[in-house]
């Protein structure tokens, strides 16, 4: 904090006053409805609310499609975050190495990041379609490639839609976590260890640590909730809500079903979901990695 | 000799990096200049055809059977309201409250702190469906208010300015005091002028965060008239070519923003020179 402050009665909670007011109404509110939620039966009707103790969360444990969703969940954001990550990493070591057209790159590879997920899954929608798809003639020649039958082929589409805006996000950063790395740093490296590919396994990507970790919480907040414009507009969870992430299924029962009660149960199970990631990484990670 | 080899490895695997990104939008941008039955027939395109004006004009235009009761540029005109909306009101409550944090002594500041930050992991996606009942009761469904304010309820830019704050030198509030400047005017005119980088980066940051909701105008707009650009790419029908058209103008805006405005977006969010 700072040394010098001001010190005053009330204009603090002025400044304080809009954004608080925002996050209290548009925030808590919903947030302890999804508690209530959460915890009552909505009767066939919507008269009424009954308070059920855990019984919706129970339910949820019941179903195996949440079981499905949750399997997707994970693995799609770990493949999302491997694929993104190296390649985004892969591409801002070359962009930091060329002496020319540095700047040229970086334009080139940056705008993906600023596309809709919506808009980006509508695109691939057009390279997976049956009828002029390129993607889906190619990988039908090579394997029979049938996303609408086949889990692991609708895996394949929604990982490949998932990940192309995505890798601008990593090259950015890491690109950016390459040139803060200092000059001095690498020069010394250079006279030590003449192998390149060495080097930087052993100089430059542990000095990437905060810059990775960061990532990867980016990535699987990414693959988590933003995704959702994605599969909404590719497989919309087919074939039979395979490709369901934990966000679509969540909605999809809210309102399709109008289940409120599996819905906040749900949610209140993502939040805890995120806190965990969360406590993970500041507890065992941050204090484990490498700050130049 | 190895240096060249090396050299134009590097710019061969970007140019790979490169065709990846590129490609697929050309392609979709090159088919939209072609009419139906050419795509219907012969599949994506990757030379342009001379039905340019015709099928984006007709998007942009149309109305009635195409969109029932809205025109792509109007709702251009709505998505563009509500970007603008999210990236001024959150970039304005963000630095006020970030200002409150760090230059302010303040009672429970801890408590603030963690009620302000612990916001950021619960996303909009998780309390999606009681933020509708929210708007509801407030009657606020089909509106601008109800399209932005939801989506501004986010402390990611008070990170972002308070993180600042915090590098901005302590001598900078001895010296106003000495000139005998109150909050507000330190607020205004010493620190306003310092974080104009990192004000923009967070406007086009926040912009884009706008411009790209998808989920919550589905959700909020049951009228016509307040539909946006993106929710606008599921709500459409229309033959293909128009559909390629309409997609390839939704991503204009932010790509446009992002290209433009790289340098001061790249320099705020990482402070580099």
């Amino acid at each position: 904090m700072k040394k010098v402050q001001f010190k005053s009665s009330y204009s603090q909670y002025l400044f304080l006053a809009p954004q608080l007011g925002i996050l209290l109404i548009f925030l808590y509110w919903p947030i302890i409805q999804t508690f209530r939620d959460a915890f009552t039966m909505q009767d066939a009707f919507g008269f009424g609310a009954t308070f059920v103790w855990f019984d919706n969360f129970l339910f949820i444990f019941d179903d195996p499609a949440y079981f499905i969703a949750f399997k997707f969940t994970i693995i799609y954001s770990f493949v999302i975050t491997l694929i993104t990550g190296s390649i985004g990493l892969l591409l801002a070591v070359q962009a930091n190495n060329v002496m020319h057209g540095k700047s040229t790159y970086k334009t080139l590879l940056i705008w993906p990041y600023a596309i809709a997920p919506a808009v980006v899954g509508v695109m691939a929608n057009y390279f997976f379609s049956e009828r002029f798809g390129l993607l889906y003639h190619l990988f039908h020649e090579l394997w029979g490639f049938n996303w609408y039958e086949s889990v692991f082929d609708s895996y394949i589409y929604v990982i490949i839609a998932g990940s192309w805006k995505q890798i601008s996000a990593n090259f950015i950063f890491f690109l950016a976590g390459l040139q803060a790395i200092q000059k001095s740093v690498i020069e010394a490296s250079m006279i030590d260890c003449k192998n390149s590919f060495r080097r930087f396994w052993t100089i430059t990507f542990p000095l990437l640590m905060p810059t990775t970790f960061f990532l990867i919480i980016i990535n699987i907040t990414y693959a988590f909730f933003d995704t959702f414009g994605i599969i909404d507009t590719t497989t919309i969870g087919a074939p039979s809500g395979e490709t369901r992430t934990l966000v679509y299924k969540a909605y999809m029962d809210g309102f399709r079903g109008l289940d409120l009660g599996s819905a906040g149960a749900q949610s209140i199970m993502m939040m805890l979901i995120v806190l965990v990631i969360t406590i993970f990484q500041f507890r065992y990670i941050e204090g484990k990695i490498h700050y130049n | 000799m190895t240096r060249i080899i090396i050299s134009s490895l590097s710019h061969f695997i970007l140019l790979i990096g490169i065709l990846i990104m590129v490609v697929p939008v050309w392609m979709i941008f090159a088919s939209s200049t072609h009419t139906s039955s050419m795509i219907n027939m012969n599949g994506l395109q990757i030379f342009l055809g001379d039905s340019f004006y015709e099928n984006y004009l007709r998007v942009l235009l149309y109305q009635g059977g195409f969109f029932k009761e809205i025109t792509a540029l109007k709702m251009f005109f709505n998505s563009f309201i509500m970007a603008t909306g999210v990236a001024i009101l959150s970039v304005v409550t963000s630095l006020m409250a970030a200002y409150a944090l760090v230059y302010y002594r303040i009672k429970h500041a801890t408590l603030l702190f963690w009620i302000i930050f612990i916001t950021i992991l619960v996303p909009l996606e998780l309390r999606i469906f009681p933020t509708y009942s929210v708007m509801a009761e407030l009657n606020l469904v089909n509106s601008y208010f109800g399209l932005i304010v939801p989506i501004s309820a986010s402390a990611i830019a008070t990170l972002f300015f308070r993180q600042f704050y915090k590098t901005v030198p302590d001598e900078l509030l001895e010296s106003a005091k000495l000139d005998g400047a109150n909050t507000w005017r330190f607020f205004v005119d010493f620190l306003f002028p310092l974080s104009k980088t990192m004000i923009v980066a967070m406007l086009i940051f926040m912009f884009v965060f706008g411009y790209n909701q998808y989920l919550w105008p589905l959700l909020v707009t049951t009228s016509e008239q307040y539909w946006t650009v993106v929710m606008g790419l599921k709500m459409m029908s229309g033959s293909i070519v128009h559909r390629f058209a309409f997609v390839m103008m939704s991503m204009v805006p932010p790509i446009l923003i992002i290209i433009v405005l790289q340098k001061h977006f790249i320099k705020g969010v990482f402070q580099d020179k």
